[in-house]
């Protein structure tokens, strides 16, 4: 057993994880507490991509190109909230569908318009570059800071939830809305921060990846469709749902991927293993996802009392 | 239904009936046989488009995953040509098939959920038939299958001229179109459009609507599929992007601009949409922003799509169909 490689993979799976749960969470409570379809969130991944980008090569420094991009994606989000999502929350799923769909054409073809359709590699500072020595087992500097950023983040927002006012609110509004509206709180305040909040995480996730994929035109399509899978298994409107969930399909998915061809070697043909198993590992969180439903139709973690 | 209907969005479809079985002698008497290639994809989209208002308008079902019929019908004719055979009732029968099982199976599955819940999970289990076929390198991958040879029919009208395909996508979306109708109309019909309004009635009424709507669910499935088989022939190549989700978000932009939960509504949506797609390509690299645009503005403002606004002519309410 190559003891190097299960730890990187180990890590990589975490790295996906965590920056799952960067965008399930918002999706998650946009979901929950709105009753909101945002088909659009990968967009924010997207957009907060380039906006950090575009910061650090201009001004050079790494810090301001995520402080920057985070502003500008809380901004953006919190636009669209006002603009167009407030007042959807009562209209008909499918009126989410089409509207964040629509949403998806907008942010694709503006960011064509602006950056071009060739991709955006963002450089690293020399620090981030470099890799970590612990005994035999070498870690991509990067990779390590993507982790503790997103377990930092989600300690945050841990305590954001469950022991701030804000959180308070957030948490009731996830169990019941109408309630919370009856109960004289700022509903469409509280509407708009969790919409921004949202965005920018799921900004954030994007600006993390983009110095290693780089930024690129509909780089949040795919990864949001996984994100949603999170939502579903985590159980709509539970941060806490969205974060277990999260790891487990990211774990998942990165380890059969590297694994599952040699285990499928161990009970059948060298070919037919190789054949089979990179399909099986591109189902297999489907399968997991199907699983959960037939036995827990509301998801892993459902929030206290929604229906 | 009356053969010439006295309303007039009902003259309108008649005349278009008209002109879409004359299509292929207009179309060569003016030399412009790139309209054809047109008319047929958009006519193909419209069968896909009318087995998805068949679940999303009259079941009130929001699926975001059913272009993953199309490629499995697409695959069908492309996977069975790979090991040489042609037959094309084969390939409808294969098509039918699986799309059913798969249908069965994950339909079993999301109908138990509501909501939120039914359109994320169409969703993902299509993105799982999309990931599937782009691990199969056998069959092409990323890079596609390319179908050498269109389904043979020996005895019946021949697929190979691009007119013969035509007529066999024409026929086809009639066939689908009259199926539906009935469908709609009968006791199992009124179950399904019943159960989008009220379940609960429905179900204290004596239907069980979970088999209701999972029926109605695989039948939609199985007709999409053959949109998948034709587009297979039309195209004569196949790669996993026909299926991305992006086509099923196309879809249900169709259905809404035709008009929801109407037999012609679809056909009118598709020929719209391919139009649009054809007209504002042209003016512009960057027409995905009109469209974007028009359906935020068509989901704030409009409402009823193209048929509601035929319909807003009529001076009394005629018949739905």
């Amino acid at each position: 057993m190559d003891w190097n490689l299960l730890i990187t993979q180990l890590m990589n799976g975490l790295q996906l994880g965590l920056l799952l749960f960067l965008l399930a969470s918002g999706l998650t409570l946009i979901f929950g507490i709105m009753d909101f379809i945002n088909l659009s969130h990968g967009s924010f991944y997207m957009v907060g991509a380039y906006f950090c980008g575009t910061l650090v090569v201009t001004t050079g420094s790494f810090v301001i190109g995520i402080v920057g991009g985070l502003i500008g994606v809380f901004i953006v989000g919190a636009l669209i909230e006002l603009v167009i999502a407030r007042k959807l929350y009562r209209s008909d799923h499918l009126d989410h569908v089409l509207v964040t769909f629509g949403l998806i054409l907008i942010f694709d073809t503006l960011v064509h318009m602006i950056w071009g359709s060739a991709g955006m590699a963002i450089p690293l500072p020399p620090v981030l570059d470099g890799q970590i020595t612990m005994g035999s087992i070498v870690l991509p500097t990067y990779r390590v800071l993507i982790i503790a950023a997103g377990l930092l983040v989600a300690a945050l927002l841990y305590v954001l939830v469950s022991k701030t006012r804000l959180g308070m609110l957030i948490r009731a509004g996830a169990s019941n809305r109408t309630m919370v509206e009856a109960l004289g709180v700022n509903i469409n305040r509280l509407f708009l921060i969790v919409f921004a909040l949202g965005a920018t995480l799921a900004g954030l996730a994007g600006m993390l990846i983009a110095p290693i994929t780089e930024a690129s035109i509909g780089m949040g399509n795919d990864i949001i469709i996984t994100a949603f899978v999170v939502v579903i298994v985590g159980g709509i409107g539970s941060v806490k749902g969205a974060f277990y969930a999260s790891l487990l399909l990211g774990l998942m998915d990165t380890l059969s991927r590297s694994y599952l061809d040699d285990l499928m070697k161990l009970v059948m043909s060298g070919d037919a293993a190789e054949t089979a198993a990179p399909a099986i590992s591109a189902m297999l969180i489907y399968i997991l996802m199907a699983a959960i439903l037939a036995f827990k139709p509301q998801g892993l973690f459902p929030p206290a009392g929604a229906k | 239904m009356k053969l010439v209907p006295s309303n007039v969005s009902g003259r309108i479809y008649v005349v278009l009936l008209l002109i879409l079985a004359a299509a292929p002698f207009i179309f060569e008497s003016i030399k412009q046989p790139f309209y054809l290639d047109l008319l047929s994809r958009a006519l193909i989209l419209a069968i896909a488009a009318t087995s998805l208002n068949l679940i999303l308008g009259f079941g009130g079902m929001v699926s975001l995953g059913h272009a993953a019929y199309i490629g499995i019908g697409a695959y069908s004719v492309g996977i069975a040509s790979y090991y040489d055979f042609y037959d094309g009732w084969l390939h409808i029968a294969l098509a039918l098939g699986v799309s059913a099982l798969f249908a069965l199976i994950t339909g079993a599955i999301s109908l138990r959920t509501k909501g939120v819940y039914f359109i994320m999970i169409t969703m993902a289990f299509s993105q799982m038939v999309y990931f599937t076929l782009l691990s199969l390198s056998e069959y092409g991958a990323d890079d596609g299958l390319v179908i050498y040879q269109r389904s043979e029919f020996p005895g019946i009208l021949d697929m190979e001229s691009s007119t013969g395909l035509y007529y066999w996508i024409l026929g086809l979306l009639l066939i689908t179109l009259f199926f539906v109708h009935r469908l709609v109309h009968s006791r199992f019909g009124k179950v399904i459009v019943g159960s989008k309004f009220n379940e609960v009635r429905m179900q204290s009424l004596g239907f069980n609507t979970y088999r209701y709507r999972l029926t109605c669910y695989v039948i939609s499935a199985m007709i999409c599929s053959l949109a998948g088989v034709l587009l297979g022939n039309f195209t004569s190549f196949i790669s996993p992007d026909m299926i991305g989700w992006a086509r099923s978000g196309e879809l249900i932009f169709i259905v809404i601009i035709g008009g929801v939960s109407t037999i012609f509504g679809p056909v009118i949506g598709t020929i719209a949409f391919v139009v649009l797609e054809e007209v504002l390509s042209k003016i512009t690299v960057y027409w995905h922003l009109i469209f974007g645009v028009m359906l935020v503005l068509l989901v704030l403002y409009g409402k009823g799509g193209i048929h509601g606004f035929l319909s807003r002519w009529d001076t009394k309410e005629g018949d739905e169909s």
